[in-house]
């Protein structure tokens, strides 16, 4: 056996004998999700599985094992998610500091910064936080105006921001802040601080779904220290260069939100069909509703074949640099379409927004949260600009 | 195995490229649609394509060919749509190919070395109506004596008026809708009882309708099995309609890249018409669909040179994607040239008719949606 057939067969019986088997019953709903941090709640057998998993170093398996991830090269992470898929393993942890902050310390971070935030990180310990968007600067993200003042050992920040992910639930944030008010692009700091902080508030948005997952988050004359200990900066990179980090954060926010055209049942009319009906012959009986899901079939086969060839040649470094912004908005539109034809295909039965019978309203409620797909971590019209500027090279600002 | 061009790939690709451009551009295609030629293509081209060592791609090295797959005849076809290049290639090199790489030994030798030289060319008769519905055939081969006697009409097979062989299926049992009793026949395109007449079409290549009177063909003229002709003609649609995928992306990033040129070049209101927003996202989406498009095309071929059960479907969801993108391409193409996009002078329009010919070809993509859905088990 090869190396890597040997880690394959490994791998899959350590997670045979270490999985609990609740984890390897699939998600029902958001509920479902580990997100740890200071204040986590756990259903049976989740604590088991993050903790056998952290300890492994497999929250996190390609990051490097002195901060806390498994050491694993690109080749192993990959068969590790094969397998787990195989054996339907749930993700031992949903974290914003594993998917944002982590990579962008990895990126921009002194070792300092690394060996103090990324171990917790990847033991769910501490649940992170974007403060990116504000009232005012949406699409036009770079236009922020939380202010963050120097005042010799600590910064002094005042401001609002908006579609703050969980703040509510959150220990800690990574921020966007203005440190040079004459600048635009280059007076803006990427700062991480306590949400216990005095001065910090949050309060839940109630979104169409009825769902509360943003915030509106607000700094009152709050204090964040320069440094958390030796060298442990609490800016990332450089003051004013905060920009640098938050494009590079936003090309992974993009590729992992694109991720919605990929997931679920690969084909919806083969997963609906009995439920709307069949005609003599075996097919779906509303004509028009079967191509459409025909259609849709084809958008996530083509999709799915995309998002392989994207991750195989990001990684070979063969991609164009502004490819994930064409991946997210593909993504994000074949999503919202694809929910669109699961309502269609529920009829008036999804319509039921409370009852035990729909599970509380799920479909519909994943049917209006797929509509923020497209305007989150930058809009389908923000990504056409910049596929038009980057990528074509067409004139104009 | 990744989702890209491996480096003997892509050195192939390149090669065409530069040959496809430099022998055969959209020049080429006026040339022989203006002087009317009677076969709309080039036999001259064809033999330069075999001493490119083109035409023996799909052709195993032990029989003089390259023994390569669907991904590299995928990257002269592509060369071929981006350049409109007029050419038997996917008929007699990819899906012809193909069928004879189903058959028996005996076939393979009195056919291979023609098309090695470059001096054969094959034509499929498939199709019996308007539309492609190789589930329909009816056309009858009966038994006679030591072979079959072959009755029927069959059309749009591209290139048949100057076609050496034929490449026929007919029903030896059964009735047209039937899964089993199809046979697929190698038939000499000069044989007494064929007869052909061609007619240009709108992208100026040539295609026959084809009727057989009482045409008699020996038993080895069978290609594969009697009855098991569903097998052979499997693997020539596959090779055939991943290849026309293949192409039909060439046409629409052709359509594209000129598109592109033109509006960062036309001036109106004393700007650059690209610079307007109302194109340029309209342009972006095209970009992003032919992006995926390429990327279900490549993953057809991967998955048919790996031999995979899924390969149908995914042919399949090629044909429909890179149609789908493409027809798109060559729409937004003519509009967004404007006037000029209408003038035959403009190469735009000559991309929207080979789109609209490939489309047709081997199933466009509402049947092959219709597919997917059957293939789905809906």
């Amino acid at each position: 056996m090869s190396d890597l057939e040997t880690f394959r067969a490994e791998t899959a019986a350590w997670l045979e004998a270490n999985c609990p088997p609740e984890m390897r019953e699939p998600m029902t709903g958001e509920e479902d999700a580990v997100w740890g941090g200071r204040n986590a709640t756990f259903k049976p057998g989740q604590k088991e599985w993050l903790d056998v998993m952290a300890a492994k170093g497999w929250t996190v398996p390609d990051w490097p094992k002195e901060y806390g991830g498994g050491g694993l090269s690109r080749a192993e992470t990959k068969i590790l998610g094969q397998e787990m898929a195989r054996l339907k393993c749930r993700s031992p942890l949903s974290s914003f500091g594993i998917w944002m902050l982590g990579p962008a310390l990895l990126h921009f971070g002194t070792e300092a910064q690394k060996k103090h935030f990324l171990p917790p990180i990847a033991r769910g310990e501490i649940r992170w936080c974007q403060g990116y968007s504000e009232p005012g600067s949406g699409s036009d993200l770079a236009s922020l105006q939380t202010s963050a003042v120097d005042k010799g050992d600590h910064f002094l920040i005042n401001g609002q921001k908006i579609w703050t992910s969980y703040a509510d639930k959150a220990d800690w944030i990574f921020c966007l802040t203005r440190t040079d008010k004459n600048e635009k692009h280059k007076g803006i700091s990427f700062m991480l601080f306590d949400m216990a902080s005095e001065g910090v508030t949050t309060k839940p948005i109630v979104l169409i779904s009825g769902q509360s997952a943003f915030c509106e988050t607000f700094f009152d004359d709050v204090k964040v220290p320069k440094e958390y200990g030796e060298g442990v900066s609490s800016v990332v990179y450089e003051v004013n260069k905060g920009w640098d980090v938050a494009k590079y954060l936003l090309g992974h926010e993009r590729s992992m939100i694109s991720g919605g055209g990929s997931e679920g049942a690969t084909s919806l009319g083969a997963k609906f069909a009995d439920q709307v009906g069949r005609d003599e012959m075996g097919r779906l009986d509303d004509p028009m509703l079967r191509a459409q899901m025909a259609e849709m079939d084809i958008e996530v086969l083509a999709f799915r074949a995309m998002a392989e060839r994207f991750g195989d040649t990001f990684k070979a470094g063969l991609c164009h640099p502004a490819q994930p912004n064409m991946m997210k908005y593909a993504g994000t539109e074949i999503n919202k379409r694809r929910h669109e034809l699961i309502m269609a295909a529920g009829g008036s039965e999804v319509l039921e927004w409370e009852s035990d019978a729909s599970n509380g309203g799920m479909t519909a409620r994943s049917w209006l949260r797929t509509k923020a797909n497209s305007i989150e971590g930058g809009t389908s019209e923000v990504m056409l600009n910049v596929i038009s500027k980057q990528i074509l090279r067409l004139p104009g600002a | 195995m990744p989702l890209y061009l491996n480096e003997d790939q892509q050195m192939l690709h390149d090669s065409a490229a530069e040959f496809m451009k430099g022998e055969a551009p959209v020049a080429h295609l006026r040339e022989f649609r203006d002087r009317q030629c009677k076969d709309g293509f080039s036999h001259a081209l064809w033999k330069q394509f075999a001493e490119m060592g083109f035409t023996g791609i799909m052709i195993g090295e032990d029989e003089g060919g390259l023994g390569l797959g669907h991904i590299e005849a995928g990257t002269v076809l592509e060369e071929i749509g981006r350049n409109l290049t007029p050419s038997p290639f996917l008929t007699t090199a990819v899906a012809g190919v193909e069928a004879l790489n189903a058959g028996g030994k005996t076939l393979r030798d009195k056919y291979f070395p023609g098309i090695l030289a470059g001096e054969t060319v094959l034509g499929l008769a498939i199709d019996e109506g308007a539309k492609h519905r190789p589930d329909q055939i009816g056309m009858a081969a009966t038994r006679e004596g030591n072979g079959f006697k072959l009755d029927g009409k069959k059309q749009f097979v591209v290139q048949g008026g100057s076609a050496d062989m034929l490449i026929v299926a007919a029903r030896t049992s059964g009735a047209a809708g039937d899964d089993k009793g199809l046979t697929l026949f190698a038939v000499d395109a000069n044989a007494a009882g064929v007869s052909r007449d061609s007619a240009r079409l709108v992208d100026s290549a040539m295609a026959a309708h084809v009727q057989f009177d009482g045409v008699t063909v020996d038993a080895d003229a069978v290609i594969g099995e009697v009855d098991d002709g569903d097998t052979v003609l499997r693997r020539l649609l596959n090779a055939g309609r991943a290849g026309a995928a293949a192409e039909t992306l060439g046409v629409g990033a052709g359509s594209m890249d000129i598109t592109v040129d033109y509006i960062k070049g036309r001036k109106q209101f004393g700007e650059l018409i690209g610079s307007f927003q109302a194109l340029q996202h309209r342009m972006a989406h095209l970009y992003s669909e032919m992006e995926i498009a390429r990327a279900a095309v490549l993953k057809a071929q991967q998955m048919l040179d790996e031999g995979s059960s899924q390969a149908e479907l995914m042919v399949s969801v090629a044909k429909a994607k890179a149609g789908r993108a493409t027809a798109l391409s060559v729409k937004e193409g003519v509009q967004m040239h404007g006037g000029v996009g209408m003038t035959d002078e403009y190469d735009i329009g000559l991309y929207m008719k080979r789109d609209r010919a490939l489309q047709e070809f081997m199933g466009d993509a509402n049947y092959h949606t219709n597919l997917v859905a059957e293939m789905h088990g809906y």
